[in-house]
């Protein structure tokens, strides 16, 4: 299962289609804002009483969102126990040198920028997924 | 220490005030000795001469009748005069004939010799003068009187008036010693007390003091005036400095946070754009891609057209966008200036542009060794850019020569970058550098025309200078200098 947390309908719808064009069809949960995408890995909020055990393969994550910006949303999910070990990738249109700095810095696994060029995007999408979801052996389940 | 100079001036004025009363004084002692001298010796030369007369006259009859005896009885009157040592009465043969002793018989000196046509002559020798007188009577040489007399009552005298001198000087000292003190306040003083003001003003750069007046019109007053006057003048300087520096300090503050605020803001908006200008051309692409792979049997031959074109253009507008983010962080970016070598920066910028064009025959000449202190970084994306200039515009020839070297200048160096390509008309030289002003169809050549205005930031930034030189089909250079750096340990 992959979080998408993405505010933009355009690239959530463009993201969906590019997995689904390459055979991704994994589940893909997604978030609109930060707070949501803390709602859904915690628990809380309109996800309140979700099962944790179930976690995302893989949360994308964008950097510019409404409430809860995606640097403090990574912040907050390396800072818990329970997401530590989460794999985070940063999807972003933003090539800016302090996001790259400070979202390796807060412990983001990856950092791909969303290319303008389609087949590029797909191109990167079908990466992501076949590394994150088919090569990548995640960390080990939270024990209970 | 400013003391010790202090008191070294009031001792130089009373040293110099005794020396010469002093001098003055002795210089005077001496004079008047040697005139007393001089006076008596000529009185005592006097008087042995007229007692000598005496003596002659009255021996010659004794002389005439050949009796000694009575001789010696007249010569014996002159116990009377104390300094006679002895007088001797010779005959005109010069052989003795009757002596005067003071103290005690002794043998007769030897005779000496009167000068021709003189009658009487004196010498001085050994503290005592001789006078020697010839006796004549009735025109006839009779004898010859010998007269000695000592000088011991001139020594005592002298020896007298040195005491005197000694006491006098003494007390001429003494005097000038007291007067010592006059001069002290008058001269020495002022000028310690101004001297003393002239190291605290220099030490504690404290303007605001003056010196006392002495109430002269001299030139002590005038120097004391005219310092006074001096610190005044530092003192309104000083003032005026101070300002000016507190309002440039407060403008250089001021427009520090302007450009902080702008930089700031600079930064957002560019943010902003790199974020958000480039989601919806995202979308743009994506939609006309998913309608030309979705819809394909429902789009003609010109309605595919069209959508082949609205991405192309959505793809170019997102290399503007990356082009100008480019260019706007160039200017924002902090300097990091480090020693670096331009000719391995463009050795492996030419090797990255040869791997995107393996086919092409061109050759890259780069000189070797072109140690300067840049910010590397920057200056990799200087090359990247020229030389990726030279690459693209000699693309269209058979074989292609590129340059890069450095050359001594002014005093300086300037680097160029050579090509043999495609030119341009150096008519519009200067519009080369600014943001989107392209010299070639982008059909021929293509490019955002943000390359060189990127170069130019970059090299202002280096303190240096940008231009270029060319002909249509001739090739261009492009030159450029950075500051010169190498006293910060390039």
């Amino acid at each position: 299962m992959i979080l998408l947390v993405e505010d933009n309908a355009d690239d959530e719808k463009l993201t969906l289609r590019a997995l689904k064009k390459n055979n991704i069809l994994n589940e893909v949960v997604v978030a609109r804002d930060g707070a949501e995408a803390l709602d859904y890995l915690f628990g809380t909020g309109a996800y309140a009483g979700r099962n944790l055990s179930v976690m995302p393969e893989v949360v994308l994550l964008d950097l510019k969102l409404p409430k809860v910006d995606g640097l403090e949303v990574l912040r907050r999910v390396r800072a818990d126990g329970r997401t530590k070990l989460l794999p985070v990738v940063i999807l972003t249109s933003s090539n800016e040198e302090n996001d790259r700095i400070n979202g390796y810095g807060l412990g983001a696994n990856s950092y791909v920028r969303k290319p303008v060029d389609f087949n590029q995007f797909s191109d990167a999408a079908r990466q992501l997924g076949l590394y994150w979801l088919v090569l990548n052996e995640p960390p080990p389940a939270r024990r209970a | 220490m400013l003391r010790v100079g202090g008191h070294s001036i009031t001792k130089k004025l009373t040293r110099m005030n005794m020396l010469v009363s002093g001098a003055a004084l002795l210089l005077a002692c001496l004079a008047f000795v040697a005139y007393d001298v001089l006076a008596f010796r000529q009185a005592v030369v006097h008087n042995l001469s007229i007692q000598a007369q005496i003596a002659g006259s009255n021996s010659v009859s004794a002389l005439l009748f050949n009796d000694p005896r009575e001789v010696e009885k007249t010569l014996s009157a002159l116990k009377a005069a104390p300094n006679i040592v002895s007088a001797l009465i010779y005959t005109p043969e010069g052989q003795p004939f009757a002596a005067y002793w003071r103290d005690r018989g002794g043998q007769a000196p030897p005779l000496p010799a009167i000068p021709t046509g003189q009658t009487e002559a004196h010498w001085f020798k050994d503290g005592r003068v001789v006078l020697v007188h010839s006796i004549v009577f009735q025109g006839k040489p009779t004898g010859i009187v010998y007269m000695q007399r000592d000088l011991k009552d001139i020594n005592g005298r002298l020896a007298q008036y040195a005491g005197i001198a000694a006491i006098v000087l003494l007390m001429c000292l003494f005097a000038a010693l007291q007067f010592s003190s006059i001069f002290r306040k008058s001269v020495a003083d002022p000028i310690v007390n101004l001297a003393d003001l002239a190291r605290t003003v220099s030490r504690d750069k404290d303007y605001s003091v003056r010196a006392a007046l002495t109430g002269g019109h001299d030139e002590l007053a005038t120097l004391i005036e005219t310092f006074n006057e001096m610190l005044a003048q530092i003192q309104e300087r000083d003032g005026a400095l101070q300002k000016a520096h507190d309002e440039m300090e407060q403008r250089v503050q001021e427009r520090t946070a302007e450009l902080a605020a702008t930089n700031k803001e600079l930064e957002a908006f560019s943010y902003s754009v790199s974020h958000d200008l480039r989601a919806p051309l995202r979308g743009i692409d994506g939609f006309s891609l998913a309608l030309l792979e979705d819809y394909a049997d429902k789009l003609d031959a010109d309605g595919k057209d069209y959508l082949h074109r609205v991405r192309a253009a959505t793809q170019r507008m997102g290399i503007l966008i990356d082009d100008l983010l480019s260019l706007s962080r160039v200017t924002r970016t902090e300097m990091r200036l480090e020693k670096a070598d331009l000719g391995l920066i463009a050795r492996s910028v030419a090797e990255e542009l040869q791997k995107t064009q393996p086919e092409r025959r061109a050759e890259f000449r780069i000189e070797e060794d072109l140690g300067a202190f840049v910010d590397s970084h920057l200056i990799r994306i200087t090359l990247e850019n020229l030389l990726g200039n030279a690459w693209k515009f000699t693309s269209k020839r058979e074989s292609a020569c590129i340059e890069f070297g450095r050359t001594q200048r002014d005093g300086g160096f300037t680097y160029y970058v050579r090509d043999d390509g495609a030119g341009f008309d150096p008519t519009y030289a200067d519009r080369l550098f600014g943001a989107f002003q392209r010299l070639h169809d982008k059909n021929d050549f293509p490019g955002t025309g943000v390359g060189l205005a990127t170069v130019q930031r970059i090299i202002h930034r280096h303190g240096g200078r940008i231009w270029a030189e060319s002909a249509v089909e001739r090739g261009a250079t492009f030159y450029f200098t950075l500051m010169e750096t190498r006293h910060r340990g390039a």
